[in-house]
């Protein structure tokens, strides 16, 4: 594998007493699109700063392409940012905006005229090139901060929340912009956002952070069928949680003896001894529900509580004999055609493989 | 019926209010082109005698020279120090922020007579009173803070990461300064201008303590009254007026249409 493009190596930023990023370490590597996802204030927004040379590290040490970034100044980086805001210059036309960080670098202005032009082209918005952009729709803006950006040719991008003022239908176009973008450049993209549909359907690797430390690293699927603990398990997505007590340690996989009842896990990449306390998870939309008793293993019974209807899909959240909560996601056919009444006890069934312990209960 | 009443009603207090401001200006200017030499209705014939007459008085060109020097500089010198002291404000956060503020808008709240007084001992101590340049250096202390408010205004509606937006797109930055800062505060720079200008050129008092024999067009003034009542004072009024409603005038509309312009 080729070094990776950035590293944080024990990167710390605080202001004042505030820590916003603890002690990250992290390689973002060339061509790929990157994801920095979690709640404000965790951290994700300072990162970005400092890949972007706006914020210092206060500690530790950060290298793009090897070269110690930590003191270089914003104007000798080679990093162009899409801002939340998209801090468009108000008083230019969408073509001058484009031409603006050409300009700074010296570039003639036919070349620079040639260039933005092209760009705005790429973005299909060349008919509004000589359009003051404040009078351009906020689609229109976004595509004019792309190619703001994108006609520096840099080695890599960043984007800080680019969708979060776009409305539902736009973020899905332009989220099909992006990584065609991506794809196409083959350049890093680093995006920053608190979505996580924008992060699933978007990056190859996610980054999910709390509290200015990274909960877990890893693709999209993995971070959603195997959250690496609590944080991750109850930000993302929909997982039911046990928590129990190592019994025993299987080929097929691990007892753990609950409140619940005692259930088997899947064998996690990690040794565990007898006794040890562990917590597991299972996606809502791999639990089964049945009014007969199952005959799996792991099985639970529970009361329907209400249920969350949105098309096809259908959430139904359950109470369990120790007070545990359930969801289970299924299809509204497949729940109609269990009539379920609410109050009435049924099971809940899962199967080993989809049971995931958790690296660590945080 | 009622709603239509009190609309009378504020309409005539606004008219009362324009009068009494306006009027004296307005007698000014009709007896200024008046033949008779003192004040009286009814009027005389329509002249151009007393302008005639301070166009061709020395004394007069002198100071209207004087005044368009002080007055210029006085407002290059207040709008650059404003304009620094503006984007130290946007820029920067740093302790007793409040009371280097606070001391920057004193100026305009201390009496003018006291601030002559002032200003003459400081520069006559430090053998600096009686120059063309004193004038400027004590006007442009006392305009500085409406240069400083009114960019101020204009900086507080900028995004903040227009600038830092500027650097990460290879502008240092001096770069982001005139590329976007200065751009952005265009509107607002100008009208610090026109408006420093109109107040160093109407000033009285500070000039008067201060300027030695470099008089300014407002001493003048004071000495024709002084010496004879006649209506060419009448005439240099009109012209006074005239000069600084026009740069005042033009400073609204500058700030103004921006203001607009921006909103929509």
């Amino acid at each position: 594998m080729t070094a990776p493009l950035v590293t944080f190596q024990n990167v710390q930023k605080w202001f004042g007493d505030f820590v916003a990023v603890r002690d990250m370490t992290l390689d973002i590597h060339e061509g790929e699109f990157l994801a920095i996802m979690g709640s404000s204030g965790c951290g994700k927004t300072t990162t970005l700063r400092m890949l972007a040379g706006l914020e210092t590290p206060t500690a530790g040490e950060i290298r793009i392409g090897g070269r110690l970034m930590n003191d270089v100044k914003p104007h000798d980086r080679d990093t162009p940012l899409v801002w939340q805001s998209l801090a468009l210059f108000p008083y230019l036309t969408a073509r001058e905006n484009v031409e603006f960080g050409l300009k700074m670098r010296g570039v003639s202005p036919n070349e620079r005229k040639t260039r933005a032009l092209d760009w705005l082209d790429r973005m299909q918005i060349s008919e509004f090139a000589e359009r003051n952009v404040a009078t351009l729709s906020g689609g229109q803006k976004q595509r004019v901060a792309l190619a703001r950006s994108l006609v520096m040719e840099p080695q890599m991008l960043l984007l800080d929340e680019p969708l979060s003022a776009l409305d539902a239908n736009l973020v899905i176009r332009m989220q099909g912009v992006l990584i065609q973008l991506q794809k196409e450049l083959g350049i890093t993209f680093v995006y920053v956002t608190h979505s996580q549909s924008e992060a699933f359907a978007m990056a190859d690797r996610v980054v999910i952070m709390s509290q200015g430390d990274i909960a877990q690293i890893g693709a999209p699927k993995d971070i959603y069928r195997a959250p690496a603990n609590r944080f991750v398990a109850e930000f993302v997505g929909r997982n039911n949680i046990l928590s129990g007590k190592v019994t025993d340690i299987g080929a097929k996989g691990v007892e753990i003896s609950a409140q619940q009842g005692t259930f088997v896990a899947a064998n996690p990449n990690r040794p565990l001894s007898a006794g040890q306390s562990v917590s597991f998870t299972v996606s809502a939309d791999l639990v089964s529900l049945s009014t007969e008793e199952p005959k799996t293993k792991n099985k639970a019974q529970a009361t329907l509580i209400s249920e969350e209807f949105i098309g096809s899909i259908v959430t139904v959240f359950l109470e369990g004999a120790a007070g545990q909560d359930y969801k289970v996601q299924m299809q509204e056919r497949a729940l109609a055609a269990l009539d379920l009444v609410p109050g009435r006890d049924v099971w809940l069934s899962w199967d080993i493989e989809n049971a995931n312990i958790l690296e660590s209960d945080l | 019926m009622k709603v239509r009443g009190s609309n009378v009603a504020l309409g005539l207090y606004v008219a009362l209010i324009f009068t009494f401001v306006f009027a004296p200006i307005v007698f000014s200017l009709v007896f200024s082109f008046n033949s008779q030499r003192f004040p009286t209705i009814p009027l005389g014939e329509f002249s151009t005698e007393w302008y005639v007459k301070i166009f061709n008085d020395e004394d007069v060109w002198k100071a209207v020279r004087n005044s368009v020097i002080v007055s210029t500089s006085t407002a290059v010198l207040a709008t650059v120090l404003g304009f620094c002291t503006a984007y130290t404000d946007f820029r920067y956060n740093f302790r007793f922020k409040g009371p280097y503020l606070a001391l920057i808008l004193l100026p305009p709240t201390i009496p003018l007579i006291i601030m002559a007084l002032a200003m003459l001992a400081w520069l006559s101590r430090i053998g600096m009173s009686g120059q063309l340049w004193s004038i400027i250096l004590a006007h442009s202390v006392l305009t500085a803070p409406f240069a400083m408010a009114i960019i101020r205004l204009r900086l507080h509606q900028m995004d903040p990461d227009l600038e830092a937006a500027a650097w990460n797109l290879g502008g240092t930055e001096w770069q982001a300064m005139r590329h976007v800062i200065v751009p952005f505060c265009a509107p607002a720079i100008v009208s610090a201008l026109c408006l420093t200008a109109a107040v160093s050129f109407d000033e009285f008092a500070v000039a008067w303590f201060v300027s030695g024999l470099n008089k300014t067009v407002p001493i003048v003034i004071l000495e024709i009254v002084q010496g004879n009542i006649d209506p060419t004072v009448n005439a240099i009024g009109t012209f006074v007026f005239l000069t600084s409603m026009t740069l005042v005038i033009l400073a609204q509309l500058i700030f103004i249409s921006r203001q607009i312009k921006s909103h929509s």
